[in-house]
């Protein structure tokens, strides 16, 4: 019992990192129906934008932190307008295409700057874990978590009350309504990236404070797919919630399977379970089923 | 100015050589490639092999999301499908290379087969998102199923031999590939003169509208799927009798993702676009080494920035190529023969 508690609360812990990220992502494609394969990629280069502020210019974790989502946002708005921009309209395996372009680039770019040696940021929590019981949660895992729904909870609030976020909910429903509204449609867009990416990066200093700032922390990235996928790709609270679930499955399937399997089962139980919702339920728990017409 | 390229029948119009002036510059250009490994190095022969490899492999794909429009991140799984299948034949039952070429082709076709089922039930995004599934899992099984597969220390082969003649080094092994591509090619271009092939252009253009004329979709799908992975087991097969060596780490999703470099930059659903962009996004990561290489002696470093200079330059080929010229190498050289067929006239 002690074990599934333990696999449940590390399971939570990082699920709410999933959430974010995933939140990232499907406010993207909400918006724009662009499938973002550069979040991982936003998360890397997030992570080092902080670890840059900190260690090279010496910015205390608060300031970091702000400037980080400055960066993040003016690069979701620059892939927007430079990239993305000329893609409207074209075929799916284009959209997709391009945005794994730009992951390879952001990829090879982190490297040339950074190197492709393993950073750690400093101490920006304290270190003593977190125990509960028998329960012992890392600590970083702990505030990251705290911190990743303190976001997802700000965006919501965002999306629900501000000016900003309901234009940009009215967009994602309907564009020609929303133009004929007196809603700026493309300028919906570029925000949408540029919120994108600050989920992204946001999940990004999490992990990169979890396990350490490398050019393929971006490979987590992937593993949205399962949790987006589950939640509905349209669905901002489902999204959220399987964020959850998938942290949970991860780790439990981990736990429990790792022995027979000589380890690994936590990388592909996502996808597994991927599979099967796309087999049972492909518009996962609440995403908003396609009916095509000619 | 090259004119009188007029046709009266259809058969004129569907033949695979159209004109004599296409008959010439395709002899000579078998000719150039018969004679290739005669003049070329060691090196220049690996990389060639290499390019075979890939060619028949992007066809492969090119079938399927370039013809058929159903996008497949997991070509690189099935690519290593046909290698494990050919390696695995060859060490426990010692069957010969010959057979073992199409066993490893069928032997991907199958699992094709599985992970394109599902297609009948989504498409786009969701396909995607499904056969990038299929190739976690797929590696994951690569690495874990050990009895089978090795592990991550992979299997190790003979070298192939046919009629008793060992292939034991690029030069005897260029011919073989040489003719592997030189069949796949042909059978991929001759796919799209028959009812199969057009099926699969009208499920890319607008698939309801194809299921309206008549088309079963999931049996057509269920085509490109299969000629798909048989291509990229076959290449599989080749790739592992080349290098003599499998293990998972020769078959990421970055593989995966290569393979659709290559027919985004050589020209979606285009044979000729296939095979440009195969040799192009094989051998760009050496001219950009041989580049680097040069600038040594006046920045000692510069070695170092080889691996994320060739993930930048591979980026920056796709989304510029997707941006400002979408259909590819293949519309490029287009253009070019247009070009000069028509001189010294605009058109």
């Amino acid at each position: 019992m002690d074990i599934f508690l333990q696999l449940l609360v590390s399971g939570i812990a990082v699920g709410g990192v999933y959430a974010l990220i995933a939140l990232g992502f499907v406010l993207i494609y909400k918006a724009t129906s662009i499938i973002n394969f550069a979040t991982g990629e936003f998360m890397m280069i997030g992570a080092y934008f902080f670890y840059t502020f900190m260690v090279y210019m010496g910015l205390p974790a608060i300031p970091a932190f702000i400037g980080v989502m400055a960066c993040a946002a003016l690069l979701g708005f620059a892939v927007e307008r430079l990239v993305l921009r000329h893609m409207l309209g074209q075929p799916t395996i284009s959209i997709v295409m391009v945005t794994i372009g730009l992951s390879s680039i952001l990829m090879g770019i982190a490297e040339m700057l950074w190197g492709s040696d393993f950073r750690s940021f400093p101490a920006i929590v304290p270190r003593a874990p977190l125990i509960v019981g028998d329960i012992v949660v890392r600590s970083n895992l702990f505030y990251g978590f705290v911190l990743a729904v303190v976001v997802v909870i700000v965006f919501a609030l965002l999306f629900k009350y501000a000016k900003v976020g309901i234009a940009m909910r009215a967009t994602a429903a309907d564009q020609s309504a929303s133009f004929s509204m007196g809603i700026n449609v493309k300028a919906m867009f570029t925000l949408s990236w540029a919120f994108g990416a600050v989920a992204a990066t946001l999940g990004g200093i999490i992990i990169g404070n979890i396990g350490g700032v490398h050019p393929t922390l971006g490979h987590i990235g992937l593993k949205i797919f399962p949790v987006v996928i589950l939640g509905g790709l349209d669905s901002i609270g489902g999204a959220v919630l399987a964020g959850f679930i998938m942290g949970i499955i991860e780790n439990m399937a981990g736990g429990y399977l790792d022995p027979y399997f000589q380890g690994g089962v936590k990388d592909v139980a996502p996808f597994v379970v991927l599979v099967l919702i796309l087999l049972i339920k492909p518009y996962g728990l609440f995403g908003k089923e396609e009916i095509e017409r000619l | 100015m090259r004119i009188g390229d007029f046709k009266d029948s259809y058969v004129a119009d569907e033949a695979v050589f159209k004109t004599p002036t296409v008959r010439f510059w395709l002899g000579i250009l078998f000719v150039a490639l018969l004679i290739f490994p005669f003049v070329a190095g060691n090196y220049w022969l690996y990389m060639a092999n290499l390019v075979g490899v890939a060619i028949v492999a992007a066809v492969g794909l090119n079938i399927l999301t370039g013809f058929a429009g159903q996008i497949s991140l997991g070509h690189a799984a099935f690519v290593g499908i046909g290698a494990y299948t050919a390696a695995i034949l060859t060490t426990r039952l010692g069957l010969p290379f010959l057979l073992c070429l199409p066993l490893s082709g069928l032997s991907a076709a199958f699992f094709g087969l599985i992970v394109g089922g599902p297609s009948m039930r989504m498409k786009g995004l969701y396909l995607c998102i499904a056969t990038l599934a299929a190739q976690v899992i797929f590696e994951f099984i690569f690495v874990h199923w050990e009895s089978m597969t090795g592990g991550i220390r992979g299997i190790n082969l003979p070298a192939p031999s046919i009629l008793g003649v060992s292939l034991d080094n690029e030069f005897k092994f260029y011919f073989v590939t040489l003719a592997v591509v030189v069949i796949c090619v042909t059978a991929a271009r001759n796919i799209f003169r028959t009812r199969v092939g057009r099926a699969f252009i009208a499920i890319r253009d607008r698939d309801i509208s194809a299921e309206l004329m008549g088309i079963n979709l999931f049996r057509f799908k269920m085509y490109a799927f299969g000629i798909s992975s048989f291509m990229a087991g076959v290449a599989g097969c080749l790739w592992v009798n080349f290098l003599r060596t499998v293990t998972p780490e020769h078959f990421p999703l970055m593989e995966s993702i290569r393979y659709l470099a290559m027919i985004i930059v050589g020209g979606l659903g285009s044979i000729l676009g296939a095979i440009f962009g195969a040799i192009f996004m094989t051998l760009m990561p050496e001219i950009l080494k041989n580049t680097l290489g040069l600038l040594v002696d006046a920045f000692p470093q510069a070695m170092g920035y080889l691996f994320p200079l060739q993930q930048v330059v591979f980026g920056l080929l796709i989304v510029v190529f997707l941006v400002f010229e979408p259909h590819g190498l293949a519309e490029m050289w287009r253009r070019l023969k247009d070009y000069f067929r028509l001189w010294p006239f605009e058109y």
